[in-house]
This record gives structure tokens, sequence and C-alpha cells, in this order.
């Protein structure tokens, strides 16, 4: 999907901050206590441009934890827990849509 | 701002002219490029050393007839990344054997060092003063250098031929 | 193969040195990533979807067995267990966790292996063609020009900071398998009028956004000129090319902007100071990096000895894989053979951890320790003795690297993609995969000849697409993965770029899509052994339209 580090802030639906852990690259996202969690269930959730805009900033800010941060789309499945948004963010989460080769 | 030279944090004798402010009398200036060139025979002519601050998207050409008379110059770095000054550098010290202070401005850092050093500069703006105090170890990170540039070290394709040869001649098919 | 003496060698430990402070300082907070990321790809570190990706340069594909073993242990202990050889001839973990790189760069520097400039607005790997030593249709070794540039343009003081990274391409050979017309720079080494060796100077080639078949500034320039005409073509770049967006920031949009022959100007002004300075090559600098290079001590031996003789008569599947993926040798009794990276199934150029120790064994028995990594993501075993190829080619097999499908319908190139990459829009290795299901059949896959389909996830066409007889480029609309598909590329020395037949088709269609064309070529084909690409240029695209879009 067109890399979300070139759009500009426009949200249309509930969105979180994820980012990569700098350590080891993992797949992370802005929790409401301002720390990162691997797990998207504990990421805080806004819904306006500007509350994403506020969360953005205070992840980008903690450059000695995370890379790359940026705004990601979710949303929530029939039971209400939060999914990824879009194919993009189902690949970072789950990891990828192939069998890896070196599976011993 | 830390300004090294030598490997070493120095006072800088050098006062920054702004574009339109006074040019002062007695002591080192660097002057912008514009304001050098619409008036460079009268700057010239001062009895304190004259450096000109020169922009990275214009050829060091336009600056040649000045050279000889002028006492430093110094090309911009408005990011680490953008790397043209890195040719002025070399041109000026090669082509037209500039010998006066060769000083990197704007956003210098600490692993442009030995780039910096080896593309002619002899003098830095150092932006962090952590940086600054480890001049000398940052330069001496590599004793290898491959190609010839605006310093004196050696290349090691030419390091090569001036060493006996430690592989015996293989048949080749 | 060439051999490192205690000069690279003390370079590369010093890059590694370097790089662990660097890693430090970024962890400790000194560095902000702004200022680590362009040292980080320096050393070919990105970071992907999932994790961090290390890409290794592979000088010019040329590999020693025990380097091989060496990248084998870094999947094994930084990453999970495989690698992936890209189009530019180097290998990429997906996998690697920045805090350990430091001690996985001092293992790869102390078999001569780093990651130095695979990344970064520098340049990059110089490739050539797999099989430069060995190819009977060579004038010379391009390998020696490769390494000549790319000592002369590692950690080169004026151009780490070019306007955007910098691909060159050497090629020895009338026919170009190194594809130099789509590099930066591409170098052909021919022979003149006078019988003359030189080069033929291509500038301006690129796939991408914008993509361009590169011109040619320099029909003829003598060896001696090389290194100070490639530097006078990069202090030109450094100076004029854009640096206010990086969409037109390669050389090949200055090339297109001024003109070739203003452009040819503007480098000959930057080349005549220095042309007889410390950059002309004399023959003993040159003599001394060709003789660092070892050649094998061939044996004496004849073509189609007694083992092959009797293994193409009596093996039906051996002289299949014989005559697909075995390829004339410059020296009488020997051949060059092609190890194909594209399994039924398999995401295209992958090799494990086990693939790759025993690749290595395979080339200390059988190749004098030498593999060579190709563009086209396979690899090579450029030096076996005719009479070992029954031998060779059952441990292949048994390893899963004998499909005898190079060239054909199955393989593939295709980027990573959408599964591991950052900037793609699309998926590209579960459709390879898919394409290599369906053209399974191997008859079939021989009957269609050469073919080459190349895959790319989005426009920076890593997959090369604009050069594949059958491009698919990957898009995005609306949310939803589609591609573009092209036909009629070609990446050699008659390279040309392909064209779009029509509108995006979506993701779950394009294999179907695929099957299509094929079919409406082997409608359309006047004999068996016209290759797609001669009845695509034969009947244009309009037929291939048609048949695609009659039902879309």
């Amino acid at each position: 999907m067109t890399s979300p580090l070139q759009q500009k802030l426009r949200i249309t639906g509930p969105v979180v901050v994820t980012a990569n852990r700098l350590g080891d690259g993992a797949v992370i996202y802005r929790t409401d206590g301002g720390q990162w969690s691997t797990r998207l269930e504990q990421a805080a959730v806004v819904t306006t441009a500007a509350a994403a805009t506020t969360l953005l900033a205070g992840a980008t800010a903690d450059d000695i934890t995370a890379v790359g941060a940026y705004v990601a789309p979710v949303r929530q499945d029939a039971d209400g827990a939060l999914q990824p948004g879009n194919l993009r963010e189902a690949i970072r989460h789950a990891g990828p849509t192939i069998a890896l080769p070196g599976v011993i | 701002m830390r300004l090294v030279r030598a490997g070493r944090i120095v006072a800088d004798q050098y006062v920054r002219v702004l574009d339109d402010a006074p040019i002062p009398d007695g002591v080192p200036v660097i002057v912008p490029a514009a304001r050098f060139l619409a008036d460079a025979e009268e700057i010239l002519r001062r009895d304190a050393p004259t450096g000109v601050l020169w922009p990275n998207n214009r050829r060091i050409a336009e600056l040649a007839p000045h050279l000889d008379r002028l006492a430093l110059v110094a090309l911009e770095f408005p990011s680490f990344k953008d790397g043209r000054a890195y040719s002025q550098a070399r041109v000026l010290r090669e082509q037209f054997g500039f010998h006066g202070e060769l000083r990197a401005t704007g956003n210098v850092l600490r692993d442009q060092f030995l780039f910096l050093l080896r593309a002619g500069f002899d003098a830095f703006e150092v932006v962090k003063d952590a940086d600054a105090a480890v001049f000398a170890e940052a330069v001496a990170r590599y004793s290898v250098f491959y190609q010839p540039a605006g310093d004196r070290r050696i290349p090691a394709l030419r390091a090569r031929l001036q060493r006996p040869r430690t592989f015996a001649a293989c048949e080749r098919v | 193969m060439y051999l490192y003496d205690d000069l690279d060698r003390t370079l590369v430990t010093e890059r590694a040195a370097e790089f662990r402070d660097q890693v430090a300082r970024r962890l400790s907070g000194e560095l902000t990533e702004d200022e680590f990321k362009p040292l980080r790809l320096m050393n070919g570190i990105y970071l992907q979807l999932h994790a961090y990706m290390l890409r290794i340069a592979i000088p010019y594909g040329a590999l020693s067995s025990d380097q091989m073993r060496t990248l084998a242990h870094v999947a094994r202990r930084y990453d999970r267990n495989y690698g992936h050889f890209t189009t530019r001839q180097n290998i990429q973990f997906n996998w690697i966790k920045l805090a350990e790189l430091p001690d996985a760069m001092d293992e790869l520097a102390r078999a001569g292996l780093h990651g130095m400039q695979t990344s970064g607005n520098c340049v990059r790997n110089i490739t050539t063609d797999q099989w430069a030593g060995v190819a009977p249709d060579e004038i010379e070794d391009p390998r020696v020009w490769a390494e000549i540039l790319r000592q002369h343009l590692t950690l080169h003081p004026e151009f780490s900071f070019l306007p955007r990274k910098f691909k060159i391409a050497v090629t020895a050979a009338a026919h170009d398998r190194a594809a130099i017309r789509v590099h930066d720079i591409g170098l052909r080494l021919h022979r003149n009028g006078a019988g003359e060796v030189g080069f033929e100077v291509v500038v301006g080639g690129g796939l991408g956004r914008t993509p361009f078949i590169g011109k040619t500034i320099k029909p003829f320039l003598p060896k001696r000129d090389v290194l100070s005409y490639v530097e006078a073509v990069l202090r030109t770049y450094n100076q004029f090319g854009r640096r206010d967006n990086i969409y037109k920031a390669r050389i090949k949009i200055l090339v297109h902007d001024l003109g070739a022959e203003a452009f040819a100007k503007e480098v000959d002004a930057e080349w005549q100071p220095i042309k007889d300075g410390p950059l002309a090559l004399d023959p003993a600098v040159v003599a001394t990096v060709a003789g660092h290079f070892r050649y094998p001590s061939y044996e004496s031996l004849s073509d189609n000895p007694p083992e092959l003789a009797k293994a193409r008569a009596s093996d039906r599947r051996f002289a299949t894989w014989f005559a697909n993926s075995v390829t004339n040798h410059k020296a009488p009794g020997y051949a060059i053979v092609t190890l194909s990276l594209k399994p039924e199934g398999g995401p295209p150029g992958d090799a494990t951890a086990e693939q790759m120790d025993a690749i290595a064994d395979l080339a200390d028995r059988y190749s004098f320790g030498e593999i060579r990594v190709g563009h086209e993501q396979n690899l090579v075993l450029p030096h076996v003795a005719q009479r070992d190829l029954p031998a060779v080619w059952r441990a292949l097999e048994a390893l899963g690297l004998a499909t005898p499908n190079v060239g054909l319908v199955s393989d593939i190139i295709a980027c990573p993609g959408l599964d591991y990459c950052s900037l793609a829009n699309t998926r590209s290795i579960p459709v390879a995969q898919e394409l290599t299901r369906r053209f399974r059949d191997l008859d079939l896959a021989q009957s269609l000849g050469r073919l080459h389909i190349n895959i790319s996830g989005c426009i920076n066409a890593c997959g090369h697409h604009h050069v594949g007889h059958i491009g698919l480029l990957g898009v995005e609309k609306n949310g939803e993965e589609f591609f573009q598909v092209t036909i009629g590329g070609q990446a050699d020395e008659n390279a040309v770029l392909g064209t779009l037949i029509g509108p995006a088709v979506p993701y779950a269609q394009v294999a179907d899509v695929v099957e299509d064309i094929v079919e409406a070529y082997l409608e359309l084909r006047t004999r068996p052994d016209e290759i797609f690409l001669d009845t695509v240029k034969r009947v244009g695209v309009e037929p291939f339209r048609e048949r695609v879009y009659a039902t879309r």
C-alpha cells in the first residue's frame, strides 16, 4: 500500500500509532500510557486528526525506543476486538503471508 | 558550535559578516558570496585576512579569479546528506590549488569528519561539542583508503605497487 | 575469485568497528534516527515491515565457498535460517536485530563480507555477468574492472552523499547479461575498429518511476581512462543532480533534462582537468588488481566425456536438466551450471542455510570453491568438469536446486513485495509462487521457450518489471492489490521497456491473465522456436490486449 510515511494526516476512522522497535525492529504500537506494546489490543486508539497528531508527536519524540512512527488505520471486528485496518497493517501484525523457507 | 583545526578545538579568529553589515577593519572576516563578488576588489584591499562563504549551488570557477588573495573559503552543508560541497572542496584544492583555510560549515557531524578531511577541508564548524571533542579519534578510525583524494594518504592501489606481491602467480585459462 | 589482501581486510574490519560505534551511539540516544539512518543505510541496513533487513554485498556476484558458509551461519545465528538473493547480485536477510548487527558484521568481516554501500545515496554494488571469467563469448574478464571500480568508489569521500543511489554495471560480451543499459552507468568492454579494447560508456539508464534506457555518451573510452571518466560523471552528478525531489534525483533525470550531448559536455569539462592525473590507470595498477584474482588450474579435458554422454543417453531427467541448466564454458571439458532457486511453489531467489552450506560443499568439490549470484536470482557453479555433471545433478536434485526451468516461464524474477517491504503496494512472492504452480508442467515450460516474467510490488521496480518479457507492477486501487501488465520488455543489448497492455487487473486474476497471455502466444507464434518476445515484436501488443480484456 502507498507508504504511510508519505501520507498527510487525514483521519477517516479509528487509528493507532505504530512503529518498529529500535533494537530489534519488532512491530510495536503506542499505548495510552505513552509506552509501546507489540500487542495491537493494547494500542491507544484515536479518532480525530488532532488526537492522532498528538499521539504521533509523542511517539516520534521517543526516538530511543521506536523508529519510523506513523498513523495506521484499525477497525473493530464483530467481537469488538481491534484488527489491522488494511492489508499492509495486517501483514505487519501477523507476518508475511507466505511460509518462510527456513523452517527446520 | 566548536571550530576544530588540526584535530583540536580552537578559538575562531574569523568574524562572520552578515549580508549588509559593515565589514570591520583589522580582523579576519568571512563575507557572504554575493556581497563579496559585488565588491571583490575593494574588499580584498583590506589589510586583514578575508574569507568567503560560498554556497553549494554555485560553481567554484566563479571564485577562481580571487583565490590567490583569499585566506579562507567556507563551504556549506545545509544538511549533512547534501554532499555538493565535497566536490567543491576537491576542485578548490586539486584543480585551483587553493592553499588557504578550507572550512566546512552547516550540518557538520562526526561521522563525516574523515570524508571532509580527505576532501580537503582543514577547518570544521562542528555542531555538537561532543563530536568536536573526539575529532582526532574519529579521523583515526581508518588506516586504509582505496582512492586518492584531496589529502596525501597513499591509496591502496598505489600502496600495493610499493610492496612485494604476497601471492604466487596463478595459471590462467 | 578475487582474494582480499591485508589492505582489503583491514578496511572491512575498520568499517565494522566504526559501525559498532555508530550502533552504540544510536542505542544510547547520542545519535538521532535522522542522523543514524544514512549511516545504517550505507552499511546496508533497512527498516522493513516486520524487522530490519540486512543487505550484504556480493561484489559482482562472486562468492567463495567460505563466504557462502559464513552467510549460512549468519542466516542461522542472526536470522531465520534463510536468505534471499537479489536482482543486484546481493543477498538479503529479513529478520536481523540492530543490536546484534555489530557481532554479525564482525563475523562477516572475517570472511571479507560486508554491507558497505548496499544502500544509501552512494555507489551501490557494481554488477556484471554471472558468467564472467568463464563465458566463451567475453573478450576479457569484466570482474577485474568491476573490482577496480569497486575499490575506487568504496568510502569515496566525495561521493558518499550523492543526490540519490548510483548503480553501475559492466559487461564484456556481445550479449549483455548484466543489463547495462538500465543502469546509471553501464560499461561495455569491446574492441574498436583498430582492435583495441575499451569501454562504451552508457549513462542515465534506470527503471523505477521514470524508466529510461541509457544513452551512450562515450562510444570508446580507453581502459586507462575509465576511473577518471567515471569520476567525472559522478562529480557532474554530485553537483548538478536534483536534491529537491527524491523522485527526480537520479542521474537519468539529469541526462534527460540536459540532453545526452549537453550532459556529455559537462562530463568532459570535469574530465579534462583530471584525465591525466592520479586516476589514469597504468597497466601495473590494473595488473595488480587482476593478479588478486585466482583462476582455476583447469585440467586438460575433452568435451562430452563418457560419464556425461552415458548419463545424457540413459537418464531423460538428467538430459532435460543438462539441456536447460548447463552452458558452454570457455575451457574444454568444463561447464557452467546454473542452480535454479525457483522451485515450484517456492519464493523466488531464496535459499535455506542448509542449502547454502550444501552449495558451499559442492563448490569446493566441483567448482574450485567458487559460486556466482545472477541478477535473475539464481546461483551458478562456474567451473564444473563435464564428467562431474551427473554427480552434481544428483546432489542438486536432492537439495531442490535442479528445477530445469532456467530462463523459462517459471524462472520468475520478483522483488520481496508487501510481505516484507515497507515501500510495496502489493505482494509479489505469492503471485510468483502461484505462477510456478500454473506452469509446473516442465514439458509445457520447455515448449514455451525463453520467457522472462518480472514482478515488482511497487513503482521502485526492484523486480525489473519494465524489462520483463511479461512485467507485472503492483499498484493500489482503493486499498486493494492490482497489477499493471506490460509485455515486450528486454534487458540486454537490445534493451527496451515493456508496453502496458491495458487497465490494471486485480490480484486474484493476475495468474489467469498471465495464462491468457501465454495461450495467446501459443496461438500466435508461427514456429515453435519463435520465442514470446519475438512474437510480441512481430504482432504487437493488440492481440494480447484483446485476449486478456475480452472477458474482463
